[in-house]
């Protein structure tokens, strides 16, 4: 059996093998080592939750603390990736992406397609994402659709150690530019990861759990939460089969439509709100390409169309649990064409 | 023929004005050609700016890098884009320099170390602290070079990146391009400096001004700056004063002008002029040698043209080709 460790243990493996493998490979990021300049302790910090910690010691100058700001040293990563770099920039929290948003998506995201093939931009922008850690609503979105949605950019969204460690290394030698987005929920959950360097393709979501009753669709936290309402449902005898997506640019529909051709019914599950979400986009395909199939109305469970709250009493309402899914499960199976 | 008192050798003088040239006569032709709704889209003309895209560029290699502007032709062609492929972009066919996908306001040659001409203002300083960061993990003394407008020198990307560059010592170059408009927006009302040698000096870099009209006091200064930071020395600043010939965009009618000024600056600070005079009035260089290259120049853009209209249109099949690397 595989030795176990946290999400974030297996960025910082995936992070260290593919410096040592590869010295194109650099870390841009606000405090990612820490203390730069200061007189106390350098690698004080190895970024605000201690991702990077250590890896200063061993590749030095390739981490590269930056000023606070995002447009500049974002931008940066872009402008190396495109002169022949392999940069992995780290931004704290997605929630920042506003201050920095030109440079990804008419910037890094436009290169390719503008320049007319004669470009490759491999930056890769670490960022964390999602809510239930208390920090309200500047540090707790998931703005995954915002990103699925401009051509030229892959988003990633991983759920367990070992998807984390796989996918992270094959966005570091994608050479497109690419959003990794890390639950911040999730770091510390523990999963078998080996030790060796591997990857995982992109655009190839993970059946986590098999059944024949209905497909619930999901990534990142909400794949858990899923799970979670399998095992529940599973007691009533409905058969919940739960896909990983994965990655979210580009789309693992194949999967999702195989499942529904067996289950005719489908709940998407995603932490992003609802409106152009995940979710909606994974439904209206659904909907166009295996109408014939659905015995049920699609059901979406997501957060409501409002900020993330701070108090821990509204935080937890906003998040989707278990008992929202399987009561969508519930409202699809008897709602359903007989 | 008198002793030489340039700092060129009469070849790079006569090369020098060659793209001077190709540039001014690119832009004439693409007024003229634009007017006659030859090109879609959106179009802003280098005219008048000739003497600052090429006194910077005839310092540098293919492995230094540019990040330009959505005034970009002068850069493209001083950075030594191929003429005819910028045509046929500018025309939007294939074989153009982005395949007809770019158009104006996107044309790069990165083999060049062109990196784009860029239609968010202000987006190339940070582009361009990356291609700097990129040299310096490389160490071979190449620079990179950003250009802004007077207009996107108030860009938040310009002035973090004037930190960054500065706070990383890295080999970048901040140039000001200053003909005195942002947009139809004049200079002085939108910057509250006078000088950008001390807004440079804000963030503890050293700043240069110099008369962008004048070819010689540009390749002068950016001689010095570009040396500098191929050395290690860290970013600098260079605000070039000049003057635009035409409007923002073509088709902008420039009523914001006061009367007069355009046909004042076509007499009095024409940088092709100042050039042509410099350079035959020390006996450097004839008045006929500057004619054939002129006529040499009006020769390649004609063909160019004619190229570009002759050149197939995109199809279907390119619509969605290139979006990424792999996907």
């Amino acid at each position: 059996m595989a030795r176990k460790i946290s999400m974030k243990q297996a960025i910082n493996e995936a992070l260290d093998q593919e410096m040592t493998r590869d010295p194109s490979v650099i870390l841009l990021g606000e405090d990612i080592v820490g203390g730069a300049g200061g007189n106390g302790e350098r690698d004080a910090w190895g970024g605000v939750l201690g991702v990077t910690k250590g890896l200063y010691a061993k590749h030095g100058d390739r981490l590269l603390d930056t000023p606070l700001s995002e447009s500049a040293y974002v931008g940066a990563a872009i402008g190396a990736a495109a002169c022949g770099m392999r940069p992995v920039a780290e931004l704290m929290f997605i929630d920042f992406m506003g201050v920095c948003f030109d440079q990804i998506y008419n910037q890094a995201a436009k290169f390719r397609y503008m320049f007319g093939g004669k470009a490759q931009t491999p930056v890769v922008i670490r960022t964390m994402v999602g809510a239930g850690f208390r920090a309200a609503a500047q540090h707790s979105q998931m703005l995954t659709p915002l990103f699925t949605h401009i051509p030229g950019l892959k988003v990633v969204c991983p759920s367990t150690p070992y998807d984390t460690k796989g996918l992270l290394i094959q966005a570091i030698r994608d050479n497109d530019p690419v959003i990794f987005c890390e639950h911040k929920n999730l770091y510390g959950f523990e999963g078998e990861v080996p030790e060796a360097s591997y990857t995982i393709p992109f655009g190839e979501a993970n059946v986590v759990r098999e059944g024949k009753d209905v497909t619930l669709v999901s990534y990142g936290l909400m794949v858990h939460r899923a799970l979670d309402a399998a095992a529940a449902l599973a007691r009533d005898r409905i058969e919940a089969e739960v896909i990983d997506l994965r990655t979210l640019s580009p789309l693992d529909l194949d999967t999702v439509l195989e499942s529904v051709a067996k289950t005719g019914r489908l709940v998407c599950v995603d932490e992003a709100n609802p409106r152009c979400s995940i979710a909606a986009d994974i439904s209206a395909q659904v909907a166009q390409q295996a109408f014939a199939a659905l015995k049920g109305p699609i059901e979406m469970v997501t957060p409501p169309h409002a900020p993330v709250p701070f108090s821990p009493a509204l935080e937890d309402l906003y998040l989707p649990g278990a008992a929202q899914i399987v009561a969508a499960v519930k409202r699809t199976l008897e709602g359903g064409r007989h | 023929m008198a002793a030489n008192p340039f700092p060129l050798s009469k070849e790079q003088l006569l090369q020098a004005y060659r793209t001077m040239r190709t540039i001014r006569e690119f832009e004439e032709r693409l007024h003229v050609d634009f007017g006659r709704g030859d090109i879609p889209g959106f179009v802003h003309l280098y005219a008048g700016e000739e003497a600052a895209g090429t006194g910077i560029m005839v310092h540098l290699g293919d492995g230094d890098r540019i990040a330009s502007t959505h005034r970009g032709h002068g850069h493209c062609i001083a950075k030594g884009v191929d003429v005819r492929s910028m045509m046929k972009e500018i025309y939007g066919r294939k074989g153009g320099a982005c395949e007809g996908k770019g158009g104006s306001m996107h044309i790069a040659d990165l083999d060049k170390g062109m990196m784009g001409a860029n239609g968010i203002l202000g987006a190339g300083a940070p582009l361009a602290c990356g291609a700097a960061l990129a040299a310096k993990f490389r160490g071979q003394g190449e620079v990179a070079i950003s250009f802004v407008g007077d207009g996107a020198s108030n860009q938040g990307t310009f002035l973090e990146s004037l930190n960054l560059a500065a706070v990383w010592n890295l080999p970048a170059i901040f140039v000001v391009e200053n003909n005195g408009y942002a947009e139809s927006t004049s200079r002085d009302y939108g910057v509250a400096v006078d000088s950008y040698v001390d807004r440079a000096a804000g963030f503890g870099l050293p700043g240069v001004t110099v008369d962008g009209t004048d070819f010689f006091a540009v390749h002068e200064a950016a001689g010095e700056i570009i040396a500098r930071a191929r050395k290690g020395a860290g970013p600098a600043l260079l605000e070039c004063k000049m003057v635009r010939f035409y409007g923002h965009f073509e088709g902008d009618a420039q009523t914001y002008r006061a009367p007069g000024e355009l046909e004042q600056n076509r007499a009095e600070r024409d940088c092709l002029k100042k050039f042509a005079a410099a350079v035959t009035a020390a006996g450097v260089i004839t008045t006929e040698e500057l004619t054939t290259v002129d006529h040499e120049v009006l020769s390649l853009i004609e063909n160019a043209v004619v190229a570009a209209k002759a050149a197939p249109l995109p199809t279907a099949a390119d619509l969605t080709t290139d979006v990424y690397v792999a996907y």
